[in-house]
């Protein structure tokens, strides 16, 4: 069974390196990936933020983010790059598939009780107590409409 | 023990301050409310550490986490969105201390 990781990396590099790097960034970032043989879910690049405190002496840094699904074997081949190059100045890797799939499972199982509620209960109720309710606003109705 | 019981007034001062730590320990027990954790309620079940916006309501003036016993959250809640903030620690979207 192939198991298919999501990971989410940030990364931030250098703001005083040139425009093209900043600008080719994820390219380079996305020729990695794809030579390891993993895919890239979604790449973005954020822009230019204020750090919340200095990193190397810089205020400010260039964001981006990236989505990637793979094995695990790209992440280690995109960090050991990383941790070599310059202008990458900070990067963090989290992986996301086991808390999503947690999260969707807890959303789904609220939804199933939540509609379980609406249409069992409502169910039972129609059958001793609001029937009575439905039959008199039946009636009311007819009586409005003549 | 047996020296405090002594009719000694050094040792008598010393016996007050003692009473009135003990009161303060007790009024500091009193101090926290019984809060229901509010992130149960809206059930969250992600903490993203990149939605500084969501993270920032836990993190009073100085940058600490807030501790359960203010914020009233759940253990489970608690442990999230402390390895959210730390998460969003490093990579500079939250401060470490804010002076």
């Amino acid at each position: 069974m192939a198991k298919t990781r999501t990971y989410e990396v940030v990364v931030i590099v250098d703001r005083n390196s040139s425009e093209e790097d900043l600008a080719g960034f994820p390219a380079s970032v996305a020729g990695i990936i794809e030579k390891q043989g993993g895919t890239i879910t979604k790449s973005e690049d954020m822009g230019m933020r204020r750090l919340a405190y200095e990193i190397k002496h810089q205020t400010e840094g260039r964001y981006f983010l990236f989505e990637i699904d793979g094995s695990g074997q790209e992440i280690a081949e995109l960090e050991r790059r990383m941790r070599v190059s310059d202008a990458v100045v900070r990067y963090i890797t989290v992986r996301v598939d086991e808390d999503r799939r947690r999260a969707a499972k807890f959303k789904a199982k609220r939804e199933r009780k939540a509609s379980r509620r609406n249409s069992g209960g409502g169910g039972r109720r129609n059958r001793n107590d609001d029937f009575n309710f439905a039959a008199a606003a039946a009636t009311e109705e007819e009586t409005v409409e003549a | 023990m047996a020296e405090q019981e002594n009719g000694n007034e050094t040792f008598q001062g010393m016996e007050s301050i003692e009473q009135e730590f003990r009161q303060m320990r007790g009024g500091f027990r009193r101090v926290s409310r019984k809060k229901s954790c509010a992130l149960c309620r809206d059930k969250v079940d992600i903490i993203d550490f990149k939605d500084i916006k969501f993270l920032n309501a836990f993190i009073p003036e100085r940058g600490k986490i807030m501790p359960r016993r203010i914020s009233g959250n759940c253990a489970i809640h608690q442990r999230m969105l402390a390895e959210a903030i730390k998460r969003a620690r490093t990579i500079a979207f939250l401060p470490f201390v804010t002076d």
